[in-house]
């Protein structure tokens, strides 16, 4: 089956919504304009990317993060010749050079840097590959996306995007009963703590916003970076503060909305449906 | 005599006048026509008013199929169609990423007019662009007590599938 379309009508962040709560294990590749990204998941948890020019090694990631010398990447690239990522971390470690967790933190951080990055591009073709992996001398550490997604959306000012994705702020939010979805891990912040206080199916996101004196602006942006970070989902509003329903209703009377069918009719209808 | 009917919607060109077609008894009276403006010339007609198909039960009973028109500029004609429905079904076309969010948008307008039971079809699972039903679950936000059925239109016994999962879903929902 594929997973693929243009970042204009499934943007990134919705595709990273829909790794994360699919649990998805592959590649997602991403091309814009020429450039060329990929990010690799297992289970749903971020493990790798690389985009464009960056060679996407230990080495390289080390020098970045500042835990090895310029001339110390210079020997490594002239010597370690076809040394995998693996072995040469070993061989780091072992040599005194860094420690466990200094690769393990450059990995994370060149990882994050390159996926907010590849996160702002809202244009070109993506696919996702399933079960494709990155190379295997690579060192994966996994992220949760969760918390990549709400930081992202945390920086998203576009209004318009805001609106199209959360048109109606009559919705009530809720906790997803999925397991897994836990706030204990994520790093909220003060404002998205108080509007996670308020979730319950009673309250309307308009509601909430009133209750913590925020801007529409505001809480669209709160809310959709904990929808798609897969935190709450939207509720339909309890009927009597939905203006279109009450409006449909006041059109026209009950009786005639539901028609008078019997079990019997419905048990027929799907007999000869059956012998079609 | 009494008639009941079911409204096949979903976004333009999503496969709702080929479902009905599938399963009519009577050829499709459809109230199509040609396409005039490019960006919506993907294929030759659309349809303009709905789309009606007929199932005979008996002497007493027959089923309205009931298609809306795709294009929005017809959704005067939705609310009407609604009235009275037994439940509806939402067609996507599960290859077209950039109608999901219109699809979405049509469902939610349903939902709103009847509290009546519905499935959503992904519909054109042939092609080999189509997105699997589970990511179309996620990606439409469609909640997990609502089914989301794979459905290839051209194919009979899919659309059988479909309509029986709808009406399955609206027995059930009369015993509750
Ligand atoms: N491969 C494939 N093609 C399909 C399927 N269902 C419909 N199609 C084709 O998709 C195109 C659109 O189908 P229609 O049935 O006209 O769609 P519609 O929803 O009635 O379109 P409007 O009335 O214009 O909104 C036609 O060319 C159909 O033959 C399917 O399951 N698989
Ligand atoms: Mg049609």
């Amino acid at each position: 089956m594929a997973l693929k379309g243009e970042l204009e009508h499934f943007s990134t962040t919705q595709l990273f919504n829909l790794i994360n709560l699919a649990r998805k294990t592959g590649t997602l590749f991403i091309e814009q304009e020429g450039k060329q990204a990929q990010i690799s998941f297992r289970e749903g948890k971020l493990i790798y990317a690389q985009s464009g020019s960056q060679d996407g090694q230990l080495a390289s990631m080390l020098h970045r993060a500042g835990k090895l010398s310029d001339d110390q990447v210079r020997l490594i690239r002239e010597r370690a010749g076809t040394t995998s990522d693996k072995q040469l971390g070993l061989l780091l470690i072992n040599a005194g050079y860094v420690s466990q967790a200094d690769i393990i933190q450059s990995i994370q951080q060149y990882t994050l840097d390159v996926v907010y990055d590849i996160l702002a591009w809202s244009r070109g073709r993506f696919a996702f590959e399933d079960n494709r992996m990155p190379p295997p001398d690579r060192i994966t550490v996994p992220i949760d996306l969760e918390n990549v997604i709400i930081e992202y959306t945390r920086n998203m000012r576009e209004v318009e995007h805001l609106e199209k994705e959360l048109p109606n702020l009559d919705f009530a939010l809720k906790f997803p009963d999925r397991p897994g979805a836990s706030l204990r891990n994520i790093n909220l912040s003060v404002e998205e703590w108080r509007v996670v206080s308020f979730i319950n199916p009673k309250n309307s996101i308009r509601q909430i916003a009133k209750a913590n004196e925020m801007s529409e602006m505001e809480i669209r942006q709160i809310v959709y970076g904990l929808l798609q970070a897969g935190l709450v989902e939207l509720v339909r509003p309890p009927r009597k503060d939905d203006p279109q329903q009450s409006a449909a209703r006041r059109r026209r009377p009950t009786s005639q909305q539901t028609p008078q069918v019997k079990k019997t009719v419905v048990n027929k209808l799907i007999s000869r449906i059956k012998s079609l | 005599m009494q008639t009941v009917k079911m409204v096949i919607t979903g976004p333009f060109s999503s496969g709702k006048t080929e479902f009905i077609r599938s399963i009519s008894e009577i050829e499709v009276v459809s109230t199509e026509r040609e396409i005039s403006t490019p960006a919506e010339r993907v294929k030759d007609a659309t349809t303009v008013a709905m789309d009606f198909g007929r199932i005979t039960v008996d002497d007493d009973l027959v089923l309205y199929l009931f298609g809306t028109p795709g294009q929005r500029r017809f959704d005067f004609m939705w609310e009407i169609l609604a009235e009275g429905m037994l439940g509806f079904v939402v067609m996507v076309d599960s290859a077209k990423p950039e109608t999901f969010r219109e699809a979405k948008s049509i469902l939610e307008t349903f939902r709103a007019y009847a509290p009546t039971p519905y499935v959503v079809a992904a519909n054109k699972q042939d092609l080999p662009d189509a997105w699997a039903a589970e990511d179309l679950r996620i990606a439409l936000r469609v909640e997990d007590n609502v089914k989301l059925l794979p459905c290839i239109a051209t194919d009979k016994e899919s659309v059988k599938n479909v309509l029986l999962e709808l009406l399955y879903s609206i027995l059930e929902e009369m015993e509750t």
